[in-house]
């Protein structure tokens, strides 16, 4: 088994600019997963340019081993950039949709909290209703611990998404 | 180039004659046919092999022994899939490689259709890129791409995989020299802050060592690393591959470091105040225990691959760049040190722990390998399987030149050593080549035997046969208590009748007093291949030996009476 090395274990906010072809992909995780690295999120879009496209992915695992990684990414030929992005003041936002379980009773207590959230409501049938969040990934967190006891039927989140501020290009 | 409309194979072969292919090794099949038959109408020559892994070793045999890209020919599916351990082969150890795979027609592309393999997907992990063609008008910029891909920065083997209908296809002719490769970058010039820093470490040391790899042979360094060792007076540390980049005669050689290296390499690391990696990547083989590396030495690292500084040793000083500009440049800056006293120790310990064998008793393997170095006067160039005698040809045959020396390291791949003599007797003719086998690994590509004897060359295969896979048998006698298990080699062949049944000559030795007699006939034989069966004594170890995981220090320089524990390190 591999041993963690001397860095710590933390979640790792990555910003790419990589080539728009198939098996792209597939080369860039595999690049995660020889080292052991689990992949917590990952967004693909297509860039301004469409030859191009960006890749925010967030990761767990330690530092050192992150190093490597970023440079072995670096390394293929169609990653053109790849950036440890963690801790820096860039803008940050992730979107989710949650699914919860909403009988008429507890409506109110619940469009109560959304609000507190921004929360939008995009679906209400007699027994749930259907809520999209956007912010930063904490608010996301804290919403889900908040609307948890409630009982989530579903939630899906698009995981980091990721822009520099001011005329700084990301990746 | 022509402005005529090109079938996509006859542009392949098109591109292939711009980059002055001379050979290509492989095996044809159904969906390569329009590849092989572009052949036809070409000056290109084809070596038919026996098997698609003997075609990827003796392309990739040919590349290290002339530094050119090898090129291979298989087909889709099966052909395809046995090239993965050559592609492995070549990526571990950077040779620039081109393997052209014929593939099923796009429309059943996933459709499990017949000798269909998703090629291109098995390869990534073991590649420097790959390719799949789906457009015909791409085949022109994407074989400029993987030809450029292979032989630059980090050489290493690229892809292509080309479906039969693409193959078939009429392309529309295209300018050459329209490479679109955005990601992909070759360091330039040497950081000069860098280079001032390692100048100065180097300058202040008082017991430095210099280890060169194979960098110092690819980038064609072997001259300024000269420069630089006697300038400064450093001894140089040569790895595996690396040998042949600095002379193994030279006074301030000090052979190989690791595992089976050299004592006084090994006692040198440990005791020095500064190593300086120049195109080696800190190999497992070499460092051993990290934490116990070097631990009083500041560490200079060059190399071309930014991913390789960092990876198991921090480095003290980095210099991202190809070694020859690089080592250009330092020996620009670089004034004087004073180590003279280091230059007297090293001189002790290469007296006081020099590469050893027992000559009396049954023949070994040792004294064949010395005895062939010493009679072809390390001008030949030499090839090697994996295990045992390629440790102990590390060890006994000196090599001089560079690309005289062709092992594969990284991937330990037995089967390697024969088919890339073959590769490398193509490149060079008007060189004597010899690989130096074991029994088992030979017998994994043997069936090249029929290859060598069509092409009529006169490669010498100098089997060192101890009808054991020794390499294991060795651990497992050193720490499995003995507990031998799947080594015994068993029904091996008559190997001189198989020789002959092949048209080749054979050779036998069986005593030590026949060796030079037998290696001077051998040697001066050039009608064709030879065959020389060393029956070599059986339980002969490998020493020195660090095990594996172990630190420098404790390195073993002959079979411990005592017990040892299992070493942690990785085989």
């Amino acid at each position: 088994m591999e041993t963690v090395q001397n860095g710590t274990i933390k979640k790792h906010t990555l910003s790419l600019l990589v080539s728009n072809k198939p098996g792209v992909l597939i080369r860039i995780s595999l690049v995660f997963a020889r080292r052991g690295y689990n992949i917590d999120s990952l967004v693909v879009s297509p860039s301004q340019d469409p030859a191009f496209s960006v890749m925010n992915i967030v990761a767990t695992g330690d530092s050192q081993t992150l190093d490597q990684i970023l440079k072995q990414l670096n390394k293929l030929v169609d990653v053109l950039h790849a950036r440890d992005r963690t801790g820096e003041d860039i803008i940050e936002r992730e979107l989710a949709i949650i699914k919860l379980r909403c009988t008429p009773e507890v409506r109110t207590d619940i469009l109560q909290i959304a609000r507190a959230f921004s929360c939008d409501v995009v679906d209400l049938s007699d027994k749930s209703v259907t809520f999209q969040i956007s912010g930063k990934t904490e608010k996301l967190d804290t919403a889900n611990k908040v609307f948890e006891p409630f009982g989530i039927m579903e939630m899906v989140r698009t995981g980091k998404l990721l822009m520099a501020r001011g005329e700084e290009a990301t990746a | 180039m022509t402005t005529k409309k090109r079938t996509g194979a006859e542009a392949i072969i098109d591109t292939m004659q711009q980059q002055e292919i001379e050979y290509i090794f492989g095996v044809p099949g159904g969906n390569a046919i329009p590849l092989f038959d572009a052949l036809v109408d070409s000056p290109i020559k084809f070596v038919l092999t026996r098997h698609e892994q003997g075609a990827i070793h003796m392309a990739d045999g040919y590349a290290r022994a002339s530094g050119k890209t090898g090129v291979v020919f298989v087909t889709s599916g099966p052909g395809s899939t046995n090239v993965i351990t050559g592609l492995f082969t070549a990526n571990m150890d950077s040779v620039p490689l081109v393997v052209i795979c014929g593939q099923q027609i796009t429309a059943n592309l996933g459709m499990d259709a017949f000798q269909e393999a998703d090629i291109s997907g098995i390869s990534y992990p073991v590649v420097k890129h790959s390719y799949l063609i789906k457009n015909p008008n791409d085949i022109f910029r994407i074989m400029e791409e993987a030809f450029y891909l292979a032989n630059s920065g980090r050489p290493g083997p690229v892809l292509v995989d080309i479906p039969k209908d693409v193959s078939s296809a009429l392309v529309e002719p295209r300018p050459a020299g329209d490479l679109h490769l955005p990601g992909y970058h070759i360091p330039k010039e040497a950081d000069m802050s860098a280079l001032e820093h390692a100048a100065s470490l180097l300058e202040q040391a008082a017991r430095p060592v210099i280890i060169a790899g194979q960098g110092v042979i690819i980038s064609g360094a072997e001259k300024q690393l000269l420069y630089l060792a006697e300038k400064l007076r450093i001894p140089v540390a040569t790895t595996l591959l690396g040998k042949g980049g600095f002379p193994d005669h030279h006074e301030l050689c000090l052979g190989m470091p690791g595992m089976h290296g050299t004592a006084y390499a090994n006692k040198a690391l440990d005791a020095c105040d500064l190593v300086m990696a120049i195109g080696a990547r800190w190999d497992d083989r070499i460092v051993g225990n990290k934490a116990k590396f070097c631990t009083r030495a500041k560490k200079i690292h060059i190399d071309i691959d930014a991913s390789e500084i960092d990876k198991v040793i921090q480095a003290d000083c980095s210099i991202i760049a190809d070694a020859k500009p690089a080592l250009e440049a330092l020996n620009g800056i670089l004034r004087r040190s004073n180590t003279t006293e280091w230059i007297k120790q090293i001189a002790r310990l290469k007296k006081s722990f020099p590469l050893k064998y027992k000559k009396e008793g049954k023949l070994k393997a040792q004294y064949v390998i010395d005895e062939i170095c010493r009679l072809s006067e390390s001008r030949a160039i030499v090839t090697t399987d994996v295990g045992q005698h390629q440790m102990w040809a590390a060890q006994f045959c000196k090599t001089d030149l560079p690309r005289h020396w062709l092992s594969s390291g990284g991937a330990g791949t037995m089967g390697y050593g024969f088919p890339a003599a073959i590769g490398a007797q193509i490149a060079r003719p008007d060189k004597t080549v010899i690989a130096i086998v074991g029994d088992g690994g030979f017998q994994m590509t043997l069936c090249e035997m029929a290859t060598a004897f069509v092409q009529k060359l006169p490669v010498k295969v100098l089997l060192l046969n101890n009808n054991y896979l020794g390499m294991v048998r060795q651990w497992q006698s050193m720490f499995y208590d003995n507990r031998l298990s799947g080594v015994d080699l068993e029904g091996n062949p008559n190997f001189v009748k198989l020789a002959e049944s092949y048209g080749w000559k054979g050779f036998r030795i069986k005593r030590s007093a026949d060796v030079r007699r037998v290696l001077r006939e051998a040697l001066a034989y050039t009608q064709g291949p030879c065959l020389i069966d060393a029956e070599v004594e059986q339980h002969t170890n490998v020493f020195p030996m660090i095990p594996a995981g172990a630190g420098l220090c404790d390195m073993l320089l002959e079979a411990p009476k005592e017990k040892l524990e299992k070493p942690k390190g990785g085989t």
